[in-house]
């Protein structure tokens, strides 16, 4: 299952994009409390949108985003437009979902 | 002679060495998008410092042109909503900034088409304002919000 959730609602010529994304955004900063080992760091860095095939926002994250990072954007487009939302971690995982507007 | 040649050969040698490491896939493309999130802006310390690595200047204005909307009070620091809007004409990239978390910049949006609005939760460490940054026409602007936060959110 896609580690991406959007809704998109259209209203004239922009679409309301809301994206959830399933992902823990470990800091680096906290310890596993049963080992006191420090969890390595693992965040998204990059998250791309386009609609239709164009790009139309690039977002850098960081370690400082919440857990399972929300997004919520207003992007040019009008209903059955298609959004795509990428993301790529620090350490090299990716996901990418589609969804018609 | 004989010592140029010998300067020549370990030349090539090295080149061939760089041209095998990109066919074997060692420098994938993965590696190209990373360079495009700007690692050593979310890495400095100190607003102006992280300003001037994003946007090459911390020559910024206070403006009431960027609207920033986040609570009066975070009870947990791990999750505070930020909703950051500008009404500056040619907005073409956004900053969301916490001064006092460990690196201030917390995420950037580049615009490229997409409506000047973005609205997101991040983590805030202690009681700040929250500062929205935009760049438009080559000129920065910020208006910022504070948010009293009751228990931090970097640690845990």
């Amino acid at each position: 299952m896609s580690t991406i959730r959007m809704r998109i609602s259209p209203a004239g010529d922009v679409l309301d994009v809301k994206a959830l994304v399933r992902h823990p955004m470990e800091s680096g900063n906290r310890e596993d409390k049963s080992t006191g080992e420090k969890i390595p760091a693992n965040y998204i860095q990059v998250l791309n949108v386009e609609v239709n095939g164009e790009q139309v926002m690039q977002g850098n994250l960081s370690e400082a985003v919440s857990k399972n990072p929300y997004i919520n954007i207003k992007v040019p487009g009008k209903k059955g437009d298609e959004v795509t939302i990428s993301w790529t971690s620090n350490t090299g995982e990716s996901d990418e979902a589609s969804q018609a507007a | 002679m004989q010592t140029k040649r010998r300067v020549f050969l370990k030349g090539s040698l090295a080149a061939s060495a760089a041209g095998l490491a990109v066919g074997a896939g060692l420098l994938s493309p993965r590696t190209v998008l990373a360079a495009d999130w700007p690692q050593s802006a979310f890495d400095t310390e100190g607003m102006d410092n992280a300003m001037d690595e994003l946007f090459g200047s911390h020559d910024v204005a206070d403006s009431g042109d960027i609207s920033v909307k986040a609570p009066d009070i975070a009870e947990n620091g791990a999750v505070v909503p930020v909703t950051i809007e500008s009404s500056i004409a040619g907005t073409n990239k956004i900053a969301i900034m916490v001064a006092s978390n460990p690196t201030p910049l917390v995420a950037s949006f580049d615009l490229m088409g997409a409506n000047p609005f973005v609205s997101t939760r991040i983590r805030m460490g202690s009681t700040d304002n929250v500062t929205g940054v935009v760049q438009a026409g080559g000129k920065l602007y910020k208006a910022g919000k504070e948010v009293k936060v009751t228990i931090g959110g970097c640690g845990g």
